[in-house]
């Protein structure tokens, strides 16, 4: 099969993408501006021998997926902003019983109902674990079509390989887009083994799946061990874009279609001889802190995000004072375009 | 080159549909491109509207602002898109329920699309004779895309679609 | 000759629960009907939140856990992704009819070909005793003081005979550990809602009435005279479909 380029929403891509890894599962419930993924599921899902559920509520979807999981299947979710907020009791549930999934928010304006706008305001939810407990979920944020089809690919890879929950991040603007797309070829690998599956326990020991450790020091115990695999995520998994950092003054710091905006800013500025970077964290969890690294004192970040500033701890932790960090940001529907962004670039230079 | 259009219409006259055949002539012309629709509650009824954004460079924002292009199927969505139209850009309108007075501030081609879909046949294909006149006035995506496009689309086996979308498109260009 | 001995899906664990309690005897015979059915190898359960959570510590299968409320959506998927395999939960009322009566209501209307056994005690066990959706009017309990008032609490529910009205549904029977009688009336419930799963007729409930002595206040002897006398009332056995 030779390379085939589609045009199709980030919402249709990341669906394509799931079941282009070998997702054999999808559980979800309507919510706007992600239900384009759920329609594609039901429809292509079921055609590649997959099971769908449209459950009864979010609550159901996740614990659906939790139980798919825990029966070896490749399993995903998808909602927006408030079902996210019900999965999370799932999520923690995942992390417990050290479950592979892969969860997709495709963010919409809070908090409660809010509206159907983009937005990025749960990155905070996202990337520090969002339910109770002690966990971590890997947090992936696609800035195209392209890469929202492709990450979906590298998630479940992911979920499996660190047996924990994957969330991708996108937004309102993402999961509606529509962009040309190449799929790939990549042929639906041998899924991973899972000796420790529920599929009944004929010749072995019985297997169960649960986080729940009544005994004295086990909980703690069984705490460590994440921590040591979320330590090896950090080390292993960190990914970004960066541009035009060597000789950058501003760098701007933005991820998702954000990022997309801050770039057309940045080069826009460059064609006029400013020395202007970017940095595009891919992963918001873990966070990258590698780019951040830089020496000279006299450089700025400017977060743009569609939020009030939540990245910005993140950019803030990385940075670690060595540098000034300024931030611009609009949210509840509102999105920053590109001359708002050169004008505070401006400011900045002139500052 | 980039170039940035809104397409807008009443629900039911194909506006997305417009918006995405475009796109999809774009990709085959190898150029970036997206396509950005309006979403939830208010594509029910009244206006409705979708951004494409055609360029040789990667493209920022779908969403688009200010546009280059204007195509507009109804009276109302004017009202709602006309002042985001940029100084000198180009509006294309659907003039069957009357025409629109000339202005220094754009450039305005009116052809009545509706009533020509309708002699074609089909009042549904009043999108594809706004398209085709859009083709011919930019020249930015060959007719042919379109047609490749058009083959995409159309059910397997449904010529009599396929026909009369090609012949709306051709009449159309010639306007 | 028949001996009385240890079903092989029963570990030999002493269990946690206290004296007199239901658990044990449920435990006992779920592990007993997946033997005589010959399913061990092929069965999965899933354990509720409750004072069952730890039951995958005394049988000897494969079991999940779920969260409190969740165990059919959990059950639903397992047994969509291996239809092959004997899927049941076991589960509490306040875990069935109160937190999870969304999953067990579309559960069942779904028609999953499941087998729930649902524990009914009228009462909270794990959490100390608090008022359960089936509590029963009068009866007291650390968050109904003066007994459960219908004006400020509402009623029993009854969420077999709401099930039952459910298209999706095979089979629901309430049964009572009431006297040696009753747990042999159960054990025909529990196999005959294995055996339903197993030839795909669909959606099979067991309610068991079960005693809880210590959150009833009463001896283990006592505890059963109320199931007789009482809960039964509110309660009654038999086939509901």
């Amino acid at each position: 099969m030779g390379k085939i380029k589609i045009l199709i929403s980030g919402n249709e891509a990341i669906a394509q993408g799931a079941i282009q890894a070998g997702c054999n599962f999808y559980a979800g419930y309507p919510i706007t501006p992600q239900n384009e993924l759920i329609a594609y599921m039901a429809k292509n899902l079921t055609q590649a021998k997959g099971v769908f559920i449209q459950a009864e509520s979010e609550l159901a979807a996740i614990s659906m997926v939790y139980g798919a999981s825990a029966a070896g299947a490749r399993a995903m979710t998808s909602s927006s902003s408030p079902g996210i907020s019900l999965k999370q009791e799932g999520i923690s549930y995942l992390a417990g019983a050290k479950l592979p999934a892969v969860i997709v928010n495709i963010m919409r304006g809070g908090p409660g109902l809010g509206n159907i706008a983009p937005a990025q305001s749960d990155y905070f939810q996202a990337t520090r674990g969002g339910g109770h407990g002690d966990y971590q979920t890997l947090v992936l944020a696609p800035g195209s079509v392209q890469e929202a089809y492709d990450l979906t690919q590298t998630s479940f890879d992911l979920a499996d390989k660190y047996r924990l929950p994957v969330m991708i991040l996108g937004d309102g603007i993402l999961g509606q887009m529509m962009e040309p797309v190449t799929l790939s070829a990549r042929k639906i690998k041998v899924l991973p083994l899972k000796s420790w599956a529920l599929t009944g326990c004929r010749g072995r020991k019985p297997n169960i799946v649960k986080s729940f450790f009544l005994r004295e020091g086990d909980l703690e115990k069984f705490n460590l061990e994440l921590q040591k695999n979320y330590a090896l995520i950090r080390r292993q998994e960190e990914r970004y874009e960066a541009l035009y950092l060597k000789d950058a003054k501003i760098i701007l710091v933005a991820y998702g279609s954000m990022a997309r905006i801050a770039k057309s800013a940045l080069m826009q500025l460059r064609g006029l001889g400013k020395k202007i970077g970017l940095i595009r964290p891919i992963s918001l969890w873990p966070f990258p802190q590698k780019p951040f690294q830089l020496k000279n004192k006299k450089i700025k970040f400017l977060v743009v995000e569609m939020s009030y500033g939540q990245m910005l701890d993140d950019v803030r932790l990385a940075v670690c004072g060595r540098q000034k960090v300024e931030f611009l940001g609009r949210s509840g529907g509102g999105v920053l375009n590109e001359e708002e962004i050169i004008k505070k670039v401006r400011e900045l230079v002139s500052s | 080159m980039i170039e940035r259009i809104i397409i807008a219409g009443s629900g039911g006259q194909g506006v997305m549909l417009l918006g995405k055949v475009l796109a999809q002539g774009a990709m085959l012309e190898g150029k970036q491109v997206t396509w950005f629709p309006a979403y939830g509650p208010e594509v029910r009824g009244g206006t409705s509207h979708c951004m494409v954004t055609i360029s040789d460079t990667e493209i920022g924002s779908p969403y688009i602002a200010k546009a280059d292009v204007l195509i507009i199927l109804n009276n109302p969505s004017l009202e709602k898109f006309k002042s985001r139209l940029k100084n000198k850009g180009l509006l294309i309108f659907d003039s069957s329920l009357g025409l629109i007075k000339p202005s220094k501030l754009m450039e305005i081609i009116q052809f009545p699309f509706t009533e020509i879909a309708l002699k074609l046949g089909n009042i549904k294909v009043a999108n594809m004779v706004a398209l085709g006149s859009y083709l011919s006035a930019r020249q930015v995506i060959k007719p042919a895309h379109i047609l490749e496009v058009f083959q995409f689309l159309a059910p397997a086996g449904n010529l009599k679609i396929l026909e009369i979308n090609r012949a709306a498109l051709e009449e159309g260009e010639r306007l | 000759m028949r001996t009385f001995k240890r079903p092989e899906s029963l570990y030999d664990n002493s269990t946690h629960y206290c004296p007199g309690c239901g658990h044990g005897i449920a435990h006992r015979l779920v592990a007993q009907v997946i033997d005589e059915l010959g399913i061990r190898e092929k069965v999965i359960g899933v354990a509720p939140v409750g004072c069952a959570v730890v039951a995958y510590d005394y049988w000897n299968f494969d079991c999940s856990e779920a969260a409190h409320g969740r165990a059919l959506a959990v059950a639903t998927a397992i047994k969509r992704v291996h239809p092959e395999n004997i899927v049941f939960t076991y589960q509490g009322d306040g875990d069935l009819a109160a937190i999870g009566t969304n999953e067990t209501i579309h559960a069942a209307n779904r028609g999953e070909n499941l087998t729930v056994i649902f524990i009914n005690n009228a009462v909270y066990g794990m959490t100390g005793g608090q008022m359960a959706p089936t509590t029963l009017l009068h009866q007291k309990t650390s968050t109904s003081l003066e007994g459960r008032n219908a004006a400020l609490h509402g009623y029993p529910l009854k969420i077999s005979e709401m099930l039952a009205l459910l298209p999706g549904v095979c089979y629901i029977e309430r049964v009572a550990f009431d006297s040696p009688q009753g747990i042999l009336k159960a054990q025909q419930a529990v196999k005959l809602a294995f055996e339903n799963q197993i030839n795909n007729l669909g959606f099979s409930l067991v309610e068991i009435l079960s005693p809880c002595p210590t959150y009833w206040g009463l001896n283990p002897k006592a505890a059963l005279d109320w199931i007789q006398e009482v809960m039964k009332k509110e309660f009654p056995l038999g086939r509901l479909k």
